[in-house]
């Protein structure tokens, strides 16, 4: 579980540049949820992903992990409960190092790493079941680089290695934003698939109000650092598009223009 | 052409150098730190090791000595870009020019003879006298020294901690996401480079009988044109392989010098060692891209 309350942050505080990205943002997403997070540019989706793994530490608020206080504690000492795939299909892995060295780094995420072997050879089997669900073919290639794989490639062995030991939360952030549309559908689909496996708590922030409905078990919108609404059960099943839309319109009083909010 | 002498002169030499290429891949091809402090530690080392084994001191003790001072020496460059945010090359030129007065403080003057001082070379002349001529006793000494350090830094690098060290390197980002304290592993590589520098440096002095305090001007780039022109010659996939091209690049260097200065019709002289190593370094960073631009012309035909 994870529980965020009342975060603000401002970059550029006292500057011309000052921008307000969270302002007073709270949401709490309970064991085994997965919440789709979407909103304009500017919205604080990032912001808040950044503070929730400790990229970016919050002015003021307090973060909650397993009800653990981590609301100053820098990313790596989070590592252990918090997993993340970044929008950035090479920022997951390790180009320079080979398919098995990146899934051994993600086995030890966040635990002490000692002067052992490190890919070792229980490990391999266990990598080549994992990577033959992918069909991707990589479960013979595990010696090779990590900067030969594509970008789609290099997103599912990033999904795969997030599930590798277990975490509090899973943060995805847009992460098949960068991908062609086919790719993007496989990635997707590959993370249903590990997400309901493992019974993980998963937030995802998306751009594409569909992904934001169709995929996990509750929506949320923000909108200026702001949650603006919150969906989830009967009242989400069946909803639109459109109907997001409406919603967003009634709770804010004005409509959206953003273009880069994918409507379909 | 060269004697007997001189080319195993070199290749002690290129031994010794070979140390210093160890800790230039640390922190410039590991970590992508690119790290000035040499040029301060391999003086450091030298010192250190001299002024001890002057004091009486065993000199392993001396030449461990060295290498804790250039470790320390490392991990004060690492701090200074780690906690207090100065940019990297920045930081190393600090930690450089202030060893230059640390150097001079430990010997209490420009330069100390080791003349008649035991160091880890005249026990084995003695034992060896009889088995080898006594200059290949530093060549096969010095190889046993680097051929330990390499496999230690090889199994290193396997390892969770040296993979977690590789992973800062390449994608600081994802290192942190995984856990990594990043920060620690920036001053550990650093200051393992240094000490490995420091090494080489107490090596050094130890084989040429004196520590001197401008005898580390340059190693930087001896450090990089034996690195790079290593890669040139052995492409290097793994981790071993660069190991191993970091010593075959220090050691085919000092054969290139050795060679340049001993074949009189060039009229190359001692002095211009630091032009040739900078020619040198300059043909071994544009060469392998120049030959894949020969061939690509060849091969369009």
């Amino acid at each position: 579980m994870i529980s965020a309350t009342d975060l603000k942050l401002t970059f550029n505080k006292g500057t011309p540049l000052e921008n307000p990205a969270l302002r007073g943002m709270s949401l709490t997403v309970n064991q085994g949820e997965f919440v789709a997070v979407i909103g304009s540019n500017g919205a604080g989706k990032s912001t808040f992903l950044n503070a929730l793994s400790g990229e970016v530490i919050v002015d003021s608020g307090r973060i909650e992990i397993d009800g653990q206080d981590v609301t100053r504690l820098p990313p790596h000492k989070r590592a252990r409960g918090v997993a993340r795939v970044f929008q950035d299909p090479l920022a997951g892995t390790c180009e320079d190092l080979t398919i098995e060295e990146n899934l051994s780094l993600a086995v030890k995420r966040g635990q002490r790493r000692g002067l052992g072997s490190a890919v070792k050879t229980r490990y391999k089997d266990q990598f080549r079941a994992q990577l033959a669900k992918l069909n991707l073919g990589l479960e013979n290639r595990l010696g090779d680089k990590m900067g030969l794989l594509s970008g789609g490639q290099r997103q599912a062995v990033s999904l795969l290695m997030s599930s590798l030991t277990p975490s509090s939360i899973l943060l995805l952030d847009e992460h098949t934003a960068a991908l062609d549309p086919r790719t993007a559908d496989f990635v997707l689909d590959l993370t249903r698939q590990i997400v309901s496996e493992n019974r993980l708590t998963t937030l995802m922030v998306t751009h594409s109000m569909k992904q934001a409905l169709e995929v996990g078990d509750r929506t949320v919108m923000l909108h200026q650092g702001q949650v603006v609404f919150d969906i989830a059960g009967d009242e989400r099943k069946g909803l639109e598009v459109k109907d997001l839309l409406a919603l967003f319109e009634k709770q804010r009083g004005l409509e959206i223009t953003d273009d880069s909010l994918l409507l379909d | 052409m060269l004697s007997e002498i001189a080319f195993w002169g070199a290749v002690e030499t290129g031994l010794v150098y070979g140390l210093v290429a160890f800790g230039i891949y640390l922190s410039f091809r590991i970590l992508h730190f690119p790290d000035l402090t040499v040029d301060g530690s391999f003086p450091l080392g030298a010192a250190v090791a001299a002024i001890l084994i002057l004091n009486g001191f065993n000199p392993w003790i001396a030449t461990g000595a060295a290498v804790v001072a250039g470790m320390a020496a490392g991990a004060v460059t690492a701090i200074l870009n780690v906690k207090l945010n100065i940019l990297h090359l920045l930081a190393s030129i600090l930690t450089m020019i202030a060893l230059y007065s640390i150097n001079l403080r430990i010997m209490g003057q420009p330069n100390v003879a080791l003349l008649r001082e035991d160091t880890v070379l005249t026990f084995w002349y003695e034992r060896t006298a009889d088995l080898l001529p006594y200059y290949l006793v530093p060549v096969v000494l010095f190889f046993v020294v680097t051929l330990v350090v390499l496999i230690f830094l090889w199994r290193f690098m396997q390892s969770e901690a040296g993979l977690a060290m590789r992973a800062t390197g390449t994608n600081p980002r994802m290192a942190r996401a995984q856990g990594i304290a990043t920060g620690g592993m920036v001053i550990l590589g650093i200051a393992l480079s240094n000490g490995l520098v420091g090494l080489a440096g107490a090596l050094f002095a130890q084989s040429q009988g004196a520590a001197d305090v401008t005898m580390g001007v340059g190693v930087i780039v001896i450090g990089l044109a034996s690195l790079i022109g290593g890669e040139a010659v052995l492409s290097p996939r793994t981790v071993l392989r660069a190991l191993i091209a970091c010593l075959v690049g220090s050691i085919l260097y000092r054969l290139a010098i050795a060679l340049a200065l001993n074949a009189d019709f060039i009229g190359l002289k001692a002095q211009d060692l630091n032009l040739v190593t900078a020619v040198l370094v300059t043909l071994a960073i544009v060469l392998p891209g120049a030959r894949n631009s020969i061939k690509s012309y060849f091969s369009r035909g």
